[in-house]
C-alpha cells in the first residue's frame, strides 16, 4: 500500500505541475520552438523574445532545445514530441539539418508550415528563415569606422573565415559598403584567423607591422575581435579604431574601458519575436520573404548600459 | 560450502526481480494512463512510435550498463564508447568506402575491444571502476574527436545505412504496425541478454560477481576472466547502440555522448536493478528505459516548461528507488 501510495503522491504532484502548464492554452493556436540550446544567455533572449510575441498575438507558444549542441538525436526527440502535438506552426534551428529532414518531411506532409531560425535549416522545407542580416550588419559597422577615422585612411579586416555565411556576408558587407560610400577609405588587407584567438592576435600583428599607418581594424566575429585587441595591447600601438561583432566579456569590457571603439550585436530577442510572428503568418497562408532580417544594433561606450541594449548582450 | 551463496542467491534474486518488475510495470502503466488522459495527443500511433524510438538508444546502452551493475561494477563510458562506434562505422563506411556488414562488425568488435580494456583495468589492474570507465570516458570521447576531425561523418555514400534503425521491416510485412528496426532491435537483443543472464554460466557469475566476489574467487572460478568478459559483452552491446544513433541521425556526431551514461544508468536504477550489485533484470531495465521516455515524452506533449521536466524526472528516479528500497527493507 506504502508504494502505490508514494506513486500516486508523486504521480499527482507531476499532474499538478503539468495541469498548471497548459490548462490555459487548449484553443490558442499554438507554436513549438526548437532550437540549438536552451541555458545559454543567447537562446534565453530568443526565447524572451518568443514569449513577448506569444503574449502579444495571443498564441501559446513553448521553447525547447538540448542542453548541448551535440545532442543532435535529444533535438530530434524534441521535434518528433512536438509534432504529436498538431501544432500550427514550427519554429526550427537545426543542430544537424540532415538528421532533421525525415522529421521536417513528416511536418510538411501534415502541412504544418516549419519557420526555421538562428542558422537556419539546409532545406527548402522552411517557409522562411528568420536571422541576422549579416550584410547589413557589416555595413552599418563600415559606416561606423568610416565615422570615426574622419572618412579616410587605411583599414583592415580581421574574419574567422571565407566559407562559411556569416564570415562571407561579414566581409562582403563591410567592403561594399566601403567601396560604395567612402572612396578616401583603403581596405588594406582581410586575413582569416579561424575565429580564434591566438591565431587573430597574430594576424593582426603581422598587419600593425606591415601598415604603421593604419586608422582602423574591424573583426568580424567575437574571437576575431579579441584577437585583434590583443594584438593592439601587446604591441602597444595607440590610437587604431578597432570594432568587434557580437558581445561577450572581454569585448564588453574593452568596450567600457574605451580600447574597442563599439561592436555590433545581433538581436537574439528579435530572433525569437520575428520567428513566432512569421510562424502566425504563415498559419493564415501570407506569403512570407525567403528571408527575414530579425534586426542588429550597433553599441559603445554611451549605450552599453541601455535596458534595449544590455537585454540582447551577453557575457 | 564455498559454493553455497552462489547457489541461495539465485531464487531469491528472481522472486524480489518479480516484485519490482511489478511495481516499475505498474509506474509505467499508470503513466500512460495518466498522459492518455491529460492529452488526446499522447496516445497516437506516431507519438508511441516515436517514445519507442527515443527509447532504443538508451535501452541498448542500459542493457549494457545492467550487465556490469549486476556485477557490483559501474561504467561511465557508456555514452562516449557509443559515440566512438559509430565514429568506427563512420570511418569504414564513408572514409574507407566498404560494404556495410563490414562496418556493423567494425562497430561491435571495437566496442567489445574497449570493454575488454576497461574489464582489464578493473578486473587485472585493480583500478576501481568508477575511476576506469571515468578514463576510459574521457579517452573515447578524446579519439571520437580526432579521428572524426571533430566534425559528423555523414553515410551519404551507404544509402541502406539509415534503415538499420528508421526503416522498418515489419511495417513492409504488416503495415499497420510500422515499428522501427532499432526497437525491434532493442526487444531482440534484451531477450538475449535476459537468456544470458538466466540461463548461461556467464550470466551466473554475473550475479555471483556482483553479490559476493570472494566467494566466487575461493570457489576457485576464474573471477578476473569473467569480468572482463562482462565488460567486453557490455562493450559490444554499446557498439550496436552507436550503430543504432549513427543510423537514425545518419551520421556520426563525434561531439555527442557524454550525459549519455547518466541517461542509462537511470534506467537501470527506476528498473530494480541495485547498484550494490548482485540483483536485477534486463526486464527491470527496459521498462525503466521506457519509463524515462514515456516521461519526458508526455511532459512535452502537456508543454511543461523545459526546466520543470528535469525537475520531475529527478523526482521521479528518486521516487521509483525510494518505493524500491522500502518494499525491501518490508521483505528483509
Amino acid at each position: 500500500m506504502l508504494n502505490r501510495r508514494t506513486l500516486l503522491a508523486t504521480l499527482t504532484a507531476g499532474s499538478l505541475l503539468a495541469t498548471s502548464g497548459f490548462a490555459l492554452a487548449q484553443d490558442k493556436m499554438y507554436i513549438p520552438l526548437i532550437s540549438k540550446g536552451f541555458q545559454h544567455q543567447f537562446w534565453q533572449a530568443v526565447k524572451a523574445g518568443a514569449d513577448k510575441a506569444a503574449a502579444e498575438f495571443g498564441v501559446e507558444v513553448t521553447f525547447e532545445g538540448p542542453d548541448t549542441e551535440a545532442q543532435v538525436d535529444k533535438q530530434m526527440d524534441m521535434l518528433a514530441a512536438a509534432l504529436a502535438k498538431k501544432p500550427a506552426a514550427i519554429g526550427f534551428a537545426a543542430l544537424d539539418s540532415q538528421a532533421a529532414t525525415p522529421l521536417l518531411k513528416q511536418a510538411q506532409e501534415a502541412g504544418i508550415p516549419i519557420i526555421a531560425f538562428d542558422s537556419g535549416v539546409d532545406s527548402d522545407i522552411p517557409a522562411t528563415t528568420v536571422t541576422t542580416d549579416n550584410l547589413a550588419a557589416a555595413a552599418l559597422a563600415a559606416d561606423k569606422m568610416a565615422e570615426l577615422i574622419g572618412g579616410a585612411g587605411k583599414v583592415a579586416l580581421v574574419v574567422h573565415d571565407q566559407t562559411s555565411r556569416t564570415g562571407i556576408d561579414r566581409r562582403d558587407g563591410f567592403v561594399n559598403e566601403v567601396k560604395a560610400k567612402y572612396p578616401n577609405i583603403e581596405i588594406v588587407d582581410i586575413q582569416y584567423g579561424a575565429g580564434d584567438q591566438l591565431q587573430s592576435t597574430e594576424i593582426t600583428k603581422a598587419i600593425l607591422t606591415a601598415h604603421p599607418d593604419i586608422k582602423g581594424i574591424f573583426g568580424a566575429n567575437e574571437g576575431s575581435a579579441i584577437g585583434v585587441l590583443n594584438a593592439i595591447k601587446e604591441t602597444g600601438t595607440k590610437g587604431v579604431v578597432v570594432i568587434g561583432y557580437d558581445s561577450g566579456k572581454l569585448q564588453k569590457d574593452a568596450i567600457r574601458s574605451g580600447e574597442m571603439a563599439g561592436a555590433i550585436t545581433q538581436n537574439p530577442v528579435g530572433i525569437g519575436y520575428e520567428t513566432v510572428k512569421a510562424a502566425i503568418a504563415a498559419v493564415k497562408g501570407e506569403k512570407l520573404p525567403a528571408k527575414i532580417d530579425s534586426g542588429f544594433k550597433w553599441y559603445d561606450k554611451t549605450n552599453i548600459d541601455d535596458p534595449e541594449i544590455a537585454a540582447v548582450l551577453y557575457d | 560450502m564455498t559454493a553455497t551463496p552462489i547457489a541461495t542467491a539465485k531464487p531469491r534474486l528472481l522472486a524480489s526481480g518479480a516484485q519490482q518488475k511489478l511495481l516499475a510495470f505498474a509506474s509505467l502503466i499508470v503513466l500512460l494512463l495518466f498522459f492518455s488522459l491529460a492529452s488526446p495527443n499522447f496516445l497516437q500511433t506516431a507519438n508511441i512510435l516515436a517514445i519507442l524510438q527515443a527509447t532504443s538508444v538508451n535501452g541498448v546502452l542500459a542493457i549494457a550498463a545492467t550487465l556490469v551493475i549486476i556485477t557490483g561494477g559501474i561504467d561511465l563510458s557508456v555514452g562516449t564508447l557509443m559515440t566512438f562506434t559509430a565514429v568506427i562505422a563512420g570511418v569504414v563506411l564513408t572514409f574507407w568506402g566498404l560494404a556495410m556488414p563490414v562496418g556493423i562488425l567494425a562497430a561491435i568488435a571495437a566496442g567489445a575491444a574497449c570493454g575488454f580494456i576497461s574489464g582489464s583495468l578493473i578486473a587485472r589492474m585493480k583500478i576501481p571502476p568508477f575511476i576506469a570507465t571515468l578514463g576510459m570516458m574521457l579517452i573515447l570521447k578524446g579519439l571520437s574527436l580526432v579521428i572524426s576531425g571533430t566534425k559528423p561523418i555523414y553515410f551519404n555514400d551507404t544509402p541502406s545505412f539509415p534503415q538499420l534503425s528508421t526503416g522498418s521491416l515489419i511495417g513492409a510485412l504488416v503495415p499497420a504496425l510500422p515499428v522501427p528496426n532499432g526497437v525491434m532491435i532493442l526487444f531482440i537483443l534484451a531477450l538475449i541478454i535476459s537468456w544470458v543472464l538466466n540461463r548461461t554460466t556467464l550470466g551466473r557469475y554475473c550475479f555471483a560477481l556482483g553479490s559476493n566476489e570472494e566467494a566466487v574467487r575461493l570457489s576457485g572460478v576464474n573471477a578476473d576472466g569473467w569480468k572482463v568478459a562482462i565488460y567486453a559483452l557490455a562493450g559490444g552491446i554499446c557498439g550496436i547502440a552507436g550503430l543504432l544513433i549513427a543510423s537514425r541521425l545518419n551520421s556520426a556526431q563525434p561531439a555527442l555522448g557524454q550525459g549519455y551514461e547518466l541517461d542509462a544508468i537511470a534506467a537501470v536504477v527506476i528498473g530494480g536493478t541495485s547498484l550494490a550489485g548482485g540483483r536485477g533484470s534486463i526486464l527491470g531495465t527496459i521498462i525503466g528505459a521506457l519509463i524515462m521516455s514515456v516521461l519526458l515524452n508526455g511532459l512535452r506533449i502537456l508543454s511543461v516548461a523545459q526546466e520543470w521536466q528535469t525537475v520531475v524526472t529527478g523526482v521521479i528516479i528518486i521516487a521509483a528507488v525510494y518505493a524500491d528500497m522500502l518494499r525491501r527493507r518490508r521483505a528483509g
